[in-house]
Order: structure tokens, then sequence, then C-alpha cells
């Protein structure tokens, strides 16, 4: 058991745990946070990301070790009234279906944005590539991506 | 407050909304199966010895809730059931209150959320629903102010006295109108009338899934609840010989390890459980067992060996026919051209986003469940008789579900919850991990098709002979014939096509294998639609004419006309170039015609790429065009996958594919341009969540022969070795 300390969302949580435990079940077992989804527990989906300082990572592929002190961010620090501007253009756009992927492609979708504020669609396929959606969402999250864009430039031109 | 609510009712539905006083609350009722179904309230639900749906509840503060019966696995039911209440009754669809009904088919009516039936089964009901609350709101008004009910209108809450402009808000008339009896006949709004009904109206659930605060399946605790994983027999059927677990047992946080038992058809499935207090922990745990299988009575097969079961069944049996007209056999000899192919697809997984999971909590006399459940109704018959407790004592909860497709509406995942708490007597959830949720099944039935046709003079089809060879989903269950026809059989194909061929026969060559299978999103109409559409292109080949042309010529009434029509308008068939390639694909299914349109052309090197799918639905009456659009576009993505991507192979008698990495997903960069188009017209509706599935394939098989001159017909094929 290893004694690890995770700052989730600006708060701190210290957890016992198998030191091999991923971020994952970290997140969503033992701290509680369930927005973060388990998808394939291989990297293959994308369901489970969150930011780790700020860079997207697969929570179910990084022991939990890894994340010791650094800042997380999941889905639910995003912003819980749905403020951010990805998550209204999420709504915008009308783009979940069975919701179970977004958490995910939102956080993937932020992440992208901060660092290119302008995507192509090139750049969206490259960033938005290692996400699965069941249900189809795709062209809606390529629409929603750049609806994002614009609000993000609205908002940053207002201040 | 005093009002004609019976405590029980009333207890029930305060619990049910969290409201802290009701009034208004109405249910339906059906006497005999069948029959049309009654408006009631609690009083009489309680003097017919039941407890009322409570389907439309309205309390003192005028709050509103609506309860929606249905599974929301991604198509839209928590959305479109209180849509078309909201519609009628006049509310404010953001101010209501939207709550999941639990299973109980007595109350509630068929809960299979399958079918794409959802609003076709039930919108004349619940919208008659809505507009009879809303007729009893002005009566209860217009009692109030001693006027002509026909001289109030409801508007967005509250009932307006028209002369004078006074105004209730609903709730100041909720204990007045529960004293009124409802009315079963009301006039319901015209369509031109609609204020959210086919309108693109935003879902409810929207920011539920944008900010992580949708609970599915996977993400219900409860207080002391420990995880369960499961290592299962690999050959989907079978039992448990040995298990040693002696190293399981060491893993810290490991507190139970023992076999568990389910049901799964006629078979059954052991396996051993590990339950831990963490999903991880438990799982470690399993990773730790040595488990030896009793496979006695299971073929280790392979995929080769059942294709060749099938292909050589359909060469030398005629199979179970049923639908059939004139004489197929004479007409085909006769014919002046002759036409034959045979088309195979795949075995597949389901794949939901959301890998199977089930909350449990069985106690001595009574049992409470929680998951992402398609069934709920069925859930409740199973766990009561696997339990042996009555009906009433089973209490099943449905939460969202990282989609369905059919899959959820099996109960194997749920039964091993429900015995793993009895066991272990606390609360657990079983949690299937993506290998196990990708290998166990049950899989859409892979299948092959033998098509014949003969054509006539002027280039009409003449004669038509279909054979299907497959596992046929109705045979596995207890003391199931082996012998019945399959009604799947003609499922996809239009029926304007079965009123304008002269002779024709379909029948089926059910295959028995030990494989289960199940529904998956638009069941056999997924493959059916490849090999019906397919060969409807190879025929219009043969009689030299083009494929929209040969297909209208082929439907005679005027619902298929308007539809090729209309296909044939946004896609430009008519202006398309030398060097792109067009094919078209049309199928009926639950009640829903879809045609579709794909264009392909060659990239700079060479290989095929999809430019952009046209299609065309309809579906009748509807409710929201948004998610129409939507769930066409989904279909269309996953049937692409189901065409490009992915198949489930089988060696040695298990699941070779486990995971993504080798059972391939749609990413977004493969997603071509969708743009989807919805005919308006006063036909019944019909279903939207699967029938834009089928004929994307031959849509976009018979785009790519018309590009290359290759014709498929064996799925899946890759794209970029085309």
């Amino acid at each position: 058991m290893a004694s690890v300390k995770l700052k989730i969302n600006d708060k701190n949580y210290t957890v016992e745990v198998d030191p091999k435990m991923p971020l994952l079940w970290a997140i969503r077992d033992v701290v509680g946070l369930t927005g973060t989804k388990y998808g394939c527990g291989i990297a293959q989906c994308g369901a489970c990301t969150v930011h780790l300082d700020g860079t997207p990572v697969r929570s179910c592929s990084i022991p939990v070790t890894a994340a010791n002190n650094k800042n997380i961010t999941t889905i639910e620090g995003l912003s819980t009234d749905n403020s951010h501007p990805v998550q209204q253009a999420w709504i915008q756009e009308q783009v979940p279906q069975c919701g179970y992927c977004q958490s995910g492609q939102i956080m993937a979708a932020t992440a992208l944005l901060k660092k290119n504020p302008n995507p192509t669609d090139k750049d969206i396929d490259t960033a938005m590539q290692g996400h699965i959606c069941r249900c189809g969402t795709y062209p809606r999250i390529r629409k929603a991506i750049k609806t994002a864009s614009q609000l993000m430039g609205q908002k940053a031109s207002a201040k | 407050m005093e009002t004609t609510i019976s405590k029980l009712s009333r207890r029930n539905f305060i619990k049910l909304s969290g409201m802290t006083g009701a009034a208004l609350t109405l249910g339906l009722y059906t006497e005999v199966k069948g029959e049309e179904a009654k408006i009631i309230k609690p009083d009489v639900a309680k003097s017919l010895g039941t407890e009322l749906n409570a389907w439309i509840s309205i309390d003192t503060s005028g709050k509103v809730t609506i309860m929606n019966h249905r599974a929301e696995m991604g198509q839209g039911a928590y959305q479109s059931v209180p849509q078309m209440i909201a519609e009628e009754l006049e509310v404010d669809l953001n101010k209501v209150d939207i709550v999941f009904g639990v299973g109980n088919e007595k109350k509630y009516g068929s809960q299979i959320t399958g079918g794409s039936s959802t609003v076709r089964s039930a919108y004349k009901h619940l919208c008659r629903m809505g507009a009879t609350a809303r007729e009893m709101l002005i009566e209860a008004a217009a009692k109030k102010w001693n006027v002509d009910n026909n001289t109030c209108y409801a508007e967005n809450g509250n009932v307006i006295h028209k002369p004078s402009g006074r105004k209730f808000h609903y709730g100041e008339l909720v204990e007045e109108a529960s004293k009124i009896e409802p009315r079963q006949t009301v006039a319901l709004k015209k369509v031109e009338d609609y204020k959210i009904l086919r309108k693109p109206v935003p879902r409810q659930d929207t920011p539920l899934k944008t900010n992580g605060s949708a609970i599915f399946g996977i993400d219900k605790k409860l207080p002391g609840m420990l995880y369960a994983v499961i290592e299962r027999n690999p050959r989907f059927i079978g039992k448990v010989k040995s298990f040693d677990d002696t190293a399981a047992k060491k893993i810290p946080g490991v507190k139970h390890v023992f076999t568990v038992k389910v049901d799964v058809f006629s078979s059954v499935r052991e396996g051993v459980a590990v339950v831990a207090d963490t999903f991880w922990n438990a799982l470690q745990g399993r990773k730790a067992l040595k488990v030896e299988w009793d496979d006695t009575g299971f073929a280790h097969h392979s995929t080769e060996e059942l294709y060749a079961k099938m292909n050589e069944e359909l060469r030398t049996k005629e199979g179970i026919s049923y639908r059939t007209k004139g004489n197929v056999s004479s007409a085909l000899s006769k014919a002046t051209k002759k036409v034959e192919a045979v088309y195979e697809t795949p075995y597949q997984s389901h794949s939901c986003m959301e890998p199977l999971n089930c909350v449990a909590h069985v106690k001595e006399d009574a049992a409470e469940i929680w998951g992402p459940i398609q069934a709920p109704g069925w859930i409740q018959d199973d766990l009561a008789k696997v339990l042996g407790l009555p009906k009433e004592k089973i209490t099943v909860n449905m939460t969202f579900l990282g989609g369905g497709f059919g899959r959820k509406a099996f109960f194997d995942y749920t039964q091993e919850a429900a015995l793993i708490s009895r066991e272990i007597k606390a609360p657990v959830q079983v949690m299937w991990t993506r290998e196990d949720d990708t290998i166990q099944g049950p899989f859409r039935p892979g299948m092959v098709y033998q098509c014949a046709a003969g054509l006539s003079e002027g280039g009409r089809i003449n004669s038509y002979k279909f054979k299907m060879a497959g596992q046929n989903m109705d045979h596995q269950w207890p003391g199931a014939s082996k012998d019945s026809y399959n009604g799947s059989t003609t499922e996809g194909f239009l029926e304007a096509y079965f009123n304008s061929i002269p002779h024709f026969s379909f029948a089926d060559l059910p295959l028995d294998s030990p494989v289960p299978v199940m529904w998956w999103r638009s069941v056999y109409s997924s493959t059916n639609g490849f090999a019906y559409e397919s060969f409807m292109d190879e025929l219009a080949l043969e009689a030299g004419k083009d494929p929209l042309e040969f297909r209208r010529e082929h439907v005679g009434e005027e619902r298929y006309q308007l539809l090729i029509g209309k296909l044939e308008e946004v896609s430009g068939w008519k202006s398309r170039k030398k060097n792109e390639g067009f094919g078209v694909a049309i199928t009926e299914c639950f009640s829903s015609i879809v045609g579709e349109v794909v264009k392909v052309s060659k990239d700079a090197n060479g290989k095929v790429k999809i430019d952009k799918v046209w299609a065309v639905m309809d579906c009748g009456w509807y409710v929201n065009p948004d998610i129409i659009k939507a769930q066409v576009e989904g279909s269309i993505i996953m049937a692409l996958g189901a065409a490009t991507k992915h198949a489930t192979h089988f060696k040695d008698g298990k699941a070779v594919e486990r995971n993504f990495d080798s059972y391939k997903m749609v990413r977004i960069s493969e997603t071509p341009e969708i743009e989807v188009h919805i005919m308006d017209n006063d036909e019944k509706a019909g279903g939207v969540g699967e029938p834009g599935l089928p004929p994307f394939t031959p849509a976009l098989t018979n785009a790519i022969f018309d590009l290359t001159g290759k014709r498929i017909r064996t799925l899946p094929f890759n794209l970029e070795e085309v």
C-alpha cells in the first residue's frame, strides 16, 4: 500500500492504495468522482482522459503514484454548472447521445483548444483520434470544437 | 391539504418526485391487453387494486414531474417521452422534472427499449394523457371563475380566461382539477399548432452529460458496497471443473471467492467470482486465480467451420419458408435473365462504451438492483425466478446507459450481481472488463445469404428467391421449437418491393450453434439490408438500368416515390461526375423507411475515400428532428464500423478479438460528412434509433462498385485495400 497525495480540481486528497492502481480507479472508487469513465483499460478509447498538470492523459494506464503531488483536472473541475465554453459548445451543438465517452472527449477538446485556439479539421482529427464514440457523435464533436473556439475567442476579445 | 389522492398513492408520489405536496396525478391503465389505455387517477388505481403509474404529476407549486418508462441509452427517450406530454400539457419542458420508471410491466406496459419502439408504441396515449390533464386544468379554472370552459385556454403552465385576461398557474388549480373525472376523448393539437413537437428542442439530458453528473450504472455507489469481477468460462457456456484461490485470497482487499452460475438462454455459464473492497483489488485477485474448465458438450468450433456449414446448407437445402407469393421456382426457370449472388456478414460484438455492470442489494425478503438496463420488466421477472422472491419484492432501477444496442436487454449480468449479493449478504457491483464485454457475447449473429432473381424482358424483377443461413435468436430459449420460421428473414426489405414482385420466396436455414446471439442495433435488418440492397444493385446492372431508377420502377406507392425523389434531389444523383462513385440503398424496418446515397472518390494515392453520405428518413409522425438527425448520423457511423473495421472471429470455441486494439472502431478522422433529411407526412410514427443503419453499407459498397467495378459481397472489408 502507498500513501499518495492527489490534488484534484484544486482540492487535496490523500489516498492509501495499491501503488500500481491506475489513477482512474483512485479518482472513481477511492475519491468518488465518477465523471471520468472506464472504457478499455489499455489507453485505446480515451474515456478516462483527465488533465495532469494541464496535459491530457489516459488515467486508466498511469499508476496513481505518477500523479503524486500533481494537479489533476477532471470533467467536474472544468465546471459543475456547464459554464466552460467547451461545455457550452457541447450543449449548443447537442453532441452527447449516450454521453458515456463525452467527459473524455471534452477534456481532450479543452486541452486542444488551450494549445491551439483555432484548430483546423486536421488538427481536430489528430487531437481527437484516440477517442472512441460508439454512438457516432464525431460530426458534432467537430462542430462543437469550432463553436467552442469561437466562444473562447469572443470571451478573450471581450476582456 | 385535502385532495382525492389516497394515502398510499400520495406517499408513493412524494417518494417518486421528491415534492412536498402533490395534487394532480394521472396515469394510464389498460384493462384488457390490446385495448386502448384509460387515463386514470390514483383513487381509481387503488379501486382496481393497482398502483398508479403516475405519468404526469403536478404539485401545488406548479412543479410538473413526467415519468419516462423507457431506458435512455443515447437514443433520446428521456427527451421524447416528456416532449410529447409537455406539448399537449402546455408546460415548459425546461421546468419539468423527468424521472425514470422502475421495472414493472404490469404498471407501465412493455418497457423493453428495443425495436425502436418508444415513440411509435406510446405516442398516441402519451399525447392524449397530456391533453387530458390540460383539459382538466382548464375545467378547474373555468369552475373557479364560473365561466364557460371554451372561454379559457392553457399556455405555459397557466390557464387564461380570454375575455378578462385573468390567469391561474397550474399549481393553483391542481386541487380542483384532481376532483374532475378525466375525459377519455380529448382533442389533440393539430401538427401546425405544435410549439415543441417536431421542433429541435435541446435534450434535457445533455447538461448532465457535459459536466460528469449523469449517473450511469457504473457510477452507482451504495454504502458498504463491494466490487466483484468474474473469471468466466471463456467458451461462453460451460462450467468450472476446479479452481485454486490460494494466491487470489492473499491479495489485499479480497474478501470472497466462489463460483457463480447464470443462465445463458438454454445453457449455463459458470465462473469464479472475486469480491473485494475496490474493483482494482478484485481484478488483481482474479488474475491470481487458477481455474480449470469443464466444456462438456460444447463444440470448440471456429469461424471457418460455422461459415462452411452455413454455405453448405444453402447449397443443399431449401430451408423453412414462410413469406411466399406466386410460383418462384417455375418463374425463375423461365426468366429471360437469371442473376445469383451470395453475401456474408460477420459475428459482431455490441461494444457499448460502458462495459456491462450492475449493482445489486439482495436481502432475505427483497432485492433491489441498479444498472444500465434495457429491459427492466424482463429483469424483474427473471430475478423473481432466480431469487425465488415475489415479483413485487424486486425493484429494478434504470440508470443512464452508456450505450445499449440490444446487449443490455439480456440479463446475465443482472443475474450475476443478484446472486453474488445474496451470497455475500452485502451490496455489490459486478463489473465486466472491456475484454469480458468483447469476448463473452451474446453477439450479432454471422449470416450468409443466397439470392437469386429472374428479370423479365423489360428489365423488371419477375421472380425473387432469398435464402438466409444463420442463427435464429428465438431458437435459443428453453423449450423453443428449432424448426420455426425466423420472422426477421424479411426484415429490411421494402414493403413496396413485395407488392411489385410477382413471384417470391423467403426462407431461412437456422444454424445450430452454441454461440449466444442477441439483438444488435436494427437486428437482422443490419445484415439483411446488405444482401437485399447489394443484390438490387446487381439486378439493376443486369437490367441495364440506373440503380436509383431501377428501384423507382419497383416501388408503386407514392410514399416510396417521394422518398426516392427526395434522395435523388438532395444527393445530386443526376449530376454526378465521371470520377465519382455513387451508391444508393433503401431499407425498411421498425415502420420507417430510410434511403441513403454514398459518394466515394479516389484520393491522391488512389485509395477509395468516402466524400459524403446523404440520408432521407421517413419515420412518419415524429417528435424531435434533431434527435432523428443524431440517430441517423450515429447509425451510419456504427454501420461504417461494422462494414469496414471489426468482426468477432472464433477459434477453438473462443472469441479472438478482446479489446479495441484488435476490435477496431471508427475514429473521428474516418467519419464522412453526413446530411440527413426528414420526410414530412401524416403517416404513423415509425422507429428512429435503428432504421438509419441498414442502408448505409450496401449504399457504400454499391458506390465502390460504381467507382471501381469491384463488387464487395463479404463483410467486413478494408476500405484502404479496395
